[in-house]
């Protein structure tokens, strides 16, 4: 769409500045303030330049929880992207059922996380929970309090549990602007299943996958509350994430520097990944808009 | 954009003069794949459903019960856990805040997030997509990088432990959120519509609210619940940003579990009865949500 240059635009923009950058840019700045100093009292702090963000990156703690974090954002996505696609091709299409399946898959979403982290916490457990008894009922030794990579699946599973219906949503919704005349044009060549999925109904997915994985990646690079209240972090250390171990250095041991400098460095990564994502978004968007005119 | 083959029945999906199988051949296959498809979503519904049955379960047994022995559903029913609940002020305020917190966000986001995204979708201006860019950035701030900045500053202007410090915290991420939304139903209107109301005497304010909004009612329908369902369920910045008098219901959850033991009942009721408002909320916007999720933007 062509835009009309106007520069009084911005007073619709301002009311809408002013309280984000309220949220926002102040206390950014006091973590900004925070990652050069070190406070020792109220009145006494030092200049420390870039010390906090030495003493950082070379945390092997914070390394572990970074890779981790890598690691766990990388197989959600794999899981949930195909598998959200395969929900929403299976969706019923029209009439009360399609209702009903809407409202049933959107139930996780509007769970808070916290509550999540506590459905799953009693669903695994060993002596209350379903799962947790039905694997030892089966001979499997289950624990997610002493094994890690029982802690891993759960995780896994519960994020599954709780995003892939982001993604079914997105895409189902995606599907649904399909007109019919493509796919009658599609039974007329003969196209075969496979043939429809891939060239009719995946390209016009693409816009609506693209904020899918986006909202997905940038949640599960920022998860707390779900993996805190299911297994604290542990056994020991191994399912801690980047937003846990900064929570647990400001607010538990009060370092302000290091975390603060933590802080930054968390904050530039994402930025750094939304950064690719908005130009690929927006190069997406522009070959659109080229093709459309030519 | 759809049209009628010939030879075939209106509604009928299929030209039938191409094809080699007959009809009741046809049936019969469409009726197998449907069949399946039908059979794998309900495996993946009750899958899905089995954790929360089992918290809906549990919420209806006795302690000793649960602790007990593996009950596939309450065989002793009670209601205690809920009744304790209701009629226990410290527990059915922690219900009370987190709704007016959840609401007076989602009237303070729209309200300026409708304009925002309106000057973002028919105007440039001097570096619009950079500031288009800040906002996402915020909507990609993990929450735990500003918990303690967020504390100082609001306790600093003396709105710690109040509603509308959290609602105000939550616009962080719902404003870019909802303008991102808003924007795309908004650009999906033709700007012609603009123009001819203006041509007609229309003041902008005037257009605003008595044509715009109407036309993209359920982009704003959406948008609302999204900004429901994030503000609900967040609550690292709401646990931080309260004490006593605002504290989120999640956070009063915590308590069941005491030096005595957790009292697992009255916390599988209490999160029973936190899925309850999102619940009607999606009933609400059923029929707006099947398209709204693409947010606009297929």
């Amino acid at each position: 769409m062509n835009k009309v240059y106007n520069n009084r635009a911005w007073l619709l923009v301002l009311p809408m500045l002013v309280l984000v950058a309220f949220s926002a840019i102040v206390p950014l700045m006091t973590v900004v303030n925070y990652s050069v100093q070190d406070v020792l009292g109220a009145n006494a702090r030092f200049f420390t330049g870039t010390e906090w963000f030495e003493t950082m990156l070379n945390d092997p703690a914070l390394q572990a929880a970074f890779l981790r974090q890598i690691i766990f954002s990388l197989t959600i996505l794999a899981i949930q992207v195909p598998l959200g696609i395969g929900i929403a091709l299976i969706m019923p299409k029209r009439g009360w059922q399609a209702s009903a399946v809407l409202i049933l898959i959107t139930l996780p979403l509007l769970i808070p996380w916290n509550v999540v982290g506590s459905i799953w916490q009693i669903f695994t457990r060993g002596d209350i929970g379903l799962m947790g008894w039905g694997l030892r009922q089966l001979g499997i030794d289950y624990n997610i309090t002493r094994n890690a990579g029982d802690a891993w699946v759960t995780i896994i599973l519960m994020d599954v549990w709780h995003w892939t219906p982001l993604v079914a949503m997105l895409c189902y919704s995606g599907l649904r602007s399909i007109p019919e005349a493509y796919y009658q044009a599609a039974r007329i060549d003969r196209a075969s299943k496979w043939a429809v999925f891939r060239y009719i109904q995946l390209p016009k997915l693409t816009n609506v996958l693209v904020i899918a994985v986006l909202l997905r990646f940038m949640h599960s690079f920022m998860i707390y509350a779900e993996p805190f209240v299911l297994t604290g972090g542990g056994p020991g250390s191994s399912t801690t994430f980047l937003s846990q171990s900064l929570t647990t250095m400001a607010v538990g041991q009060q370092d302000l520097g290091p975390s603060a400098a933590f802080s930054i460095i968390y904050f530039l990564v994402i930025l750094l990944v939304s950064w690719v994502f908005y130009t690929a978004i927006m190069n997406m968007q522009k070959d659109k808009h080229s093709q459309g005119g030519a | 954009m759809s049209y009628q083959l010939e030879n075939t029945q209106p509604g009928e999906k299929y030209n039938t003069i191409f094809s080699r199988i007959t009809p009741a051949q046809r049936r019969k296959r469409n009726a197998r794949t449907r069949l399946r498809s039908r059979l794998l979503l309900g495996i993946y519904l009750v899958l899905m459903i089995l954790p929360i049955y089992w918290l809906l379960n549990m919420s209806l047994q006795t302690n000793s019960e649960i602790l007990g022995s593996m009950t596939m559903w309450p065989e002793n029913l009670t209601f205690d856990n809920y009744i304790g609940i209701f009629t226990n002020s410290s527990w059915y305020m922690g219900y009370v805040n987190s709704i007016a917190y959840v609401l007076m966000n989602m009237l303070i986001t729209i309200c300026v997030a409708l304009p925002a995204a309106y000057a973002f979708s028919r105007y440039s201006f001097i570096g619009d997509k950079h500031l288009f860019f800040w906002l996402l950035t915020n909507l990609m701030a993990p929450p735990a990088v500003f918990l303690l900045p967020y504390f100082q500053l609001y306790y600093s202007v003396g709105l710690f432990d109040t509603h509308i410090a959290v609602a105000l915290a939550h616009c962080l991420f719902n404003i870019p959120l909802a303008i991102w939304i808003l924007e795309g139903f908004m650009s999906s209107v033709p700007k012609e519509i603009d123009e001819t109301a203006y041509i007609d005497g229309y003041s902008f304010p005037r257009f605003f609210v008595k044509i715009f909004i109407p036309m993209i009612r359920s982009g704003i329908g959406v948008t609302l619940f999204f900004l429901f369902m994030f503000s609900w369920v967040e609550l690292l910045l709401a646990r931080t940003l309260t004490a006593t008098d605002a504290q989120p219901i999640g956070m009063i959850m915590t308590r069941t579990s005491t030096a005595s033991g957790i009292d697992w009942g009255t916390l599988a009721a209490a999160g029973v009865l936190t899925i309850l408002p999102g619940i009607l909320v999606v009933y609400f916007v059923r029929h707006h949500i099947a398209k709204g999720f693409a947010l606009g933007r297929t």
